[in-house]
């Protein structure tokens, strides 16, 4: 089976950057800032092929660069080098000309295409959920509204089936439908969360993006995100890349796992082996420190 | 169907000033087909960490494993990229630990069902009917079925963790002390289960805290 996506030395660099930026950051030099031209390298030479309907783990300390490649991958921050492919397979239709100088079963570099381009994949093959649900979602809309703008970037245009789609997504995620047109500034943490799952789900990606998505909420609301996000893995045929610093929660949703320090994967293998015996100093630290 | 060839491992614990703590070494032994081999030695020896490097929940530091895969022929798990396991562990070989480590909120007789339907790809209704064999065979009361495990007694919890190891019945089942916190009437019960799995052509290898209960069910066995 081939990789869905192919993500090659990823960078992102935020300032001028200099020719030492790379050999004096990373985990050995314990800093992603480097000292000679203060740049902030957030990740380098991040390299991951995320398989059809797999959950790949993205764990590490505050700072590390986990959503950075979310953020890369979502397009919503221009990488300073790096690939990204898509499998020739997932493109929806009208996207052909994505491929046209390719040899391949992969589509050419995802991040040189132009940002209408993105957009088009983006909204047909990827969600995304973020920790914060201000980001994910318009606060003072609807719920339903929420979905059906979504449903309208992706190309949909009948308003009697967009309402029909948020009602059955909200039910998925059990959201009472009666409360879909209230906003969802209304809304608890643990709801909000499970709106911004329905709207991601509602263009059905190929793609979804979690970024510690049930971090700060109450254990028991953390635990019900958690199973939807486990029934959504079973029910829905998606990959996944879940970012989280928890190692029970990427225990519980991820197959295999990178762990990161100071922009760079320092570590990735089963989740089991990395639980059980880590190999990096950084990875054993992490797994020392579980509480 | 398994071939260990001059295993060894140890835990670099960079946390603790390097220390080298032992794992196992120079481990090497064939298991044919259709065995149901056992591990012995002395507490420490690395009895578990042999198995747990087959399953690669540990990495093996140097040597090969040899596997004759249903699917891919002959690799070595010691090496083999993480993909080609997962599908290996997902299709062919099973391990039973000596704790549950289960999925929260899921009931005793889903947890079962569940590799049952995925790696069988039988119908609902099928998997259900050979889960609540399996259960009742193994004398887990009725009203459990439908209960989350996590409040079960140690015995309870084991014999859901080994029905839901085996009710998919893998082609390589490796099995770590499993009948430790059993008493003498559930341990016949489970070994009873595991000789009906082996006459349906599992291969086994396991480790058993009682050197009687080896004696009795193994077929062959290796002392590290
Ligand atoms: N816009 C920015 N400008 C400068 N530096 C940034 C910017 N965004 C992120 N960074 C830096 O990049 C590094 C990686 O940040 P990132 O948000 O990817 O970390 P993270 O692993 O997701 O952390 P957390 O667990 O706290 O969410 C951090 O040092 C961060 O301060
Ligand atoms: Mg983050
Ligand atoms: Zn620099």
């Amino acid at each position: 089976m081939e990789p869905l996506l192919k993500a090659r030395n990823l960078s992102k660099i935020f300032g001028s950057g200099c020719q030492h930026c790379i050999a004096a950051t990373g985990s050995e030099a314990e800093t992603n800032v480097c000292p000679h031209c203060n740049s902030v390298v957030a990740c380098n030479d991040v390299n991951f092929d995320l398989f059809p309907n797999e959950v790949l783990g993205i764990v590490g300390e505050s700072g590390s660069g986990k959503s950075t490649l979310i953020k890369l991958t979502h397009f919503e921050w221009e990488t300073t080098s790096g690939e990204l492919n898509l499998h020739r397979s997932a493109l929806p239709d009208g996207l052909g000309e994505l491929l046209a100088d390719t040899v391949d079963q992969y589509t050419r570099n995802l991040f040189a295409l132009s940002q209408f381009q993105q957009r088009q994949i983006r909204n047909a093959l990827m969600g995304i959920v973020y920790q914060n649900p201000y980001l994910g979602l318009r606060m003072n809309i609807s719920s339903g509204g929420n979905i059906a703008e979504r449903l309208l970037g992706a190309g949909w245009r009948h308003i009697g089936k967009m309402r029909e789609r948020a009602s059955e997504l909200l039910e998925k995620t059990e959201i009472p439908i009666s409360r879909m047109d209230e906003p969802p500034k209304n809304f608890s943490g643990g709801m909000q969360q499970r709106v911004q799952i329905a709207k991601a789900l509602s263009n059905n990606p190929l793609l979804l993006l979690l970024d510690e998505v049930t971090t700060g909420l109450d254990l028991s609301v953390q635990a019900r995100v958690l199973d939807l996000i486990r029934n959504i893995q079973s029910e829905f045929q998606l990959s996944m890349l879940v970012v989280s610093h928890d190692l029970g929660v990427i225990n519980l949703l991820c197959n295999r796992t990178m762990v990161m320090k100071h922009g760079r994967v320092v570590e990735s293998g089963l989740t089991d082996q990395i639980l059980q015996d880590p190999q990096h100093r950084y990875s054993q630290l992490l797994v020392a420190s579980q509480l | 169907m398994l071939s260990i060839e001059n295993l060894n491992k140890t835990f670099n614990i960079q946390i603790l000033n390097n220390i080298q703590v032992h794992g196992c070494s120079n481990v090497s032994f064939k298991v044919d087909s259709g065995q149901f081999f056992a591990l012995a030695g002395s507490s420490g020896k690395g009895k578990s960490t042999v198995l747990k490097c087959i399953y690669r929940t540990y990495l093996p530091g140097s040597g090969h494993i040899w596997y004759d895969s249903a699917n891919y022929g002959r690799i070595d798990l010691a090496c083999a990229p993480e993909r080609i396991l997962l599908d290996i562990r997902s299709r062919e070989m099973g391990y039973v630990s000596q704790f549950l480590n289960v999925i929260p909120r899921v009931s005793a007789i889903d947890l079962v069902m569940e590799p049952i339907i995925v790696r069988n790809g039988v119908s609902h209704a099928n998997a259900r009917e050979r889960a609540c064999n399996l259960l009742e065979k193994l004398h887990i009361p009725h009203e459990l079925f439908n209960a989350y495990p996590a409040t079960f007694s140690g015995g309870e919890q084991q014999r859901i963790n080994i029905a839901r190891a085996i009710g998919w019945k893998p082609r390589l089942l490796l099995l770590d002390e499993p009948t430790a916190s059993l008493d003498a009437k559930s341990i016949n019960q489970v070994l009873n289960l595991l000789s009906e799995l082996r006459g349906q052509g599992t291969t086994m290898v396991g480790i058993f805290h009682d050197q009687e209960i080896m004696n009795k069910t193994a077929s062959q066995t290796y002392t590290l």
